[in-house]
């Protein structure tokens, strides 16, 4: 999307992003990521300590480009802010049978949304089931506004992920992993570390691994989903999680899982788990 | 009109006569190139930014032609020198002779 017409020399230095050139080799490079010279992001922690084999752990943000690293590094020159955007519209508008808006029951996002995406997925007591952002977006659509449920991956919703997710950018992602969760949970580390497809590759065998190699063209991260919904470069839109594990599980050669499935709920459940302690970071940018 | 459309720009409040200023602009705007099929075959109509054009005090700063094969939403990023306060005036063209307009104050202190 970007057309530069011309090629501003200040433009590493926006937003108070400090950003080394990339290294010689391909691991996580070394930069620092601050956004709108305001939120600072943790884009590298210790690992949670339910993970065995990873001693670091690392946003996907430190895995691209210089080129690609800027553009989140301030609201304007990120695409996916477009997104928010469009969402805080669908926020105050009034939608269903009941006459209400999100803003009726939750009033201004920026202030009720602050530190809810951080906790997703999560256990909801009434229901007695794991719920991400998404399911809970939808749940409060069908029963509480009497609207017609959007579609798990459809622009309104991931839009509507993103606004909630913005929110919440540099506070750190702290999923629960015990209590009523932990049956999900395990079922979601069981899938990371399963074989999958005609090529039988796990999730672990590339963003564990192997994370700072090259698979062909594109330099593997570890995965993290801290940064989603993510604005893809490829695809000029946002992406949310189980979209994006869905292209993981079909890059494999495989039968997928839905998105919203039980499966990848699971999944995201764990995989968010493995990103506890890095900043929220989403809409981010990558290629 | 395409669908979705809206221009942001960005442009610093205050500067000093005389000083080169950062100018961002974004439009959401599908830019479909006309190149790309249905899932019927049919190709699918051209629908983008032809033009976009940045005026400061009616004198004109930029004036660009877009083509094709620039990617959804055009992002432009360019500088202008600022003798005095005014108002920066920026205009989008779209191929079905939609114009979007949006502008911004700056004050030369």
């Amino acid at each position: 999307m970007s057309v530069v017409v011309k090629r501003v020399t200040a433009m590493l230095a926006l937003g108070g992003a400090v950003l080394a050139s990339a290294p010689a080799f391909a691991d996580a490079d070394e930069d620092n990521l601050v956004i709108n010279g305001d939120i600072a992001i943790v884009t590298e922690a210790k690992a949670p300590a339910h993970m065995e084999y990873v001693d670091t752990i690392y946003s996907g943000w430190r895995f691209r480009s210089d080129e690609t690293q800027v553009m989140q590094a301030d609201d304007f020159d990120n695409p996916g802010m477009i997104g928010v955007e469009n969402a805080m519209e669908k926020w105050a508008a009034v939608d269903g049978s009941e006459g209400k808006s999100c803003a009726s029951c939750h009033g201004d996002a920026e202030e009720s949304m602050v530190g809810v995406r951080p906790v997703y997925p999560k256990w909801n007591e009434e229901a007695q089931e794991v719920r991400t952002l998404e399911m809970q977006v939808n749940d409060c659509r069908e029963n509480r506004m009497g609207a017609e449920k959007w579609g798990y991956t459809s622009g309104s919703m991931v839009d509507m992920v993103a606004l909630i997710t913005s929110v919440s950018r540099g506070m750190p992602v702290s999923v629960a992993i015990d209590g009523p969760v932990a049956e999900t949970w395990e079922q979601g580390k069981e899938l990371y570390y399963s074989r999958t497809g005609q090529l039988e590759l796990s999730c672990a065998n590339c963003h564990e691994d192997n994370y700072g190699n090259m698979i062909r063209a594109d330099h593997l991260s570890q995965g993290q989903i801290n940064g989603f919904p993510v604005y893809r470069l490829k695809n000029t839109k946002l992406n949310g999680v189980h979209a994006r594990f869905k292209g993981c599980v079909r890059d494999t050669m495989a039968e997928t899982y839905s998105p919203g499935s039980a499966e990848f709920v699971a999944l995201e459940l764990y995989v968010a788990s493995r990103g506890n302690g890095l900043s929220v970071e989403g809409p981010s940018v990558r290629n | 009109m395409a669908s979705g459309v809206r221009p942001r720009v960005k442009v610093p409040k205050t500067a000093s006569a005389g000083e080169a200023v950062t100018l961002k602009t974004l439009i959401s705007h599908k830019m479909e190139s006309g190149q790309r099929k249905d899932s019927d075959g049919n190709v699918i109509p051209r629908s983008i930014i032809n033009r976009f054009t940045c005026d400061f005090n009616g004198q004109n700063v930029i004036d660009v032609t877009l083509e094709p094969a620039i990617s959804t939403n055009p992002y432009f990023e360019f500088e202008a020198t600022v003798p005095e306060s005014g108002e920066f005036k920026f205009t989008w063209y779209d191929d079905d002779g939609s114009v979007y307009e949006d502008s911004a104050e700056i004050t030369v202190a």
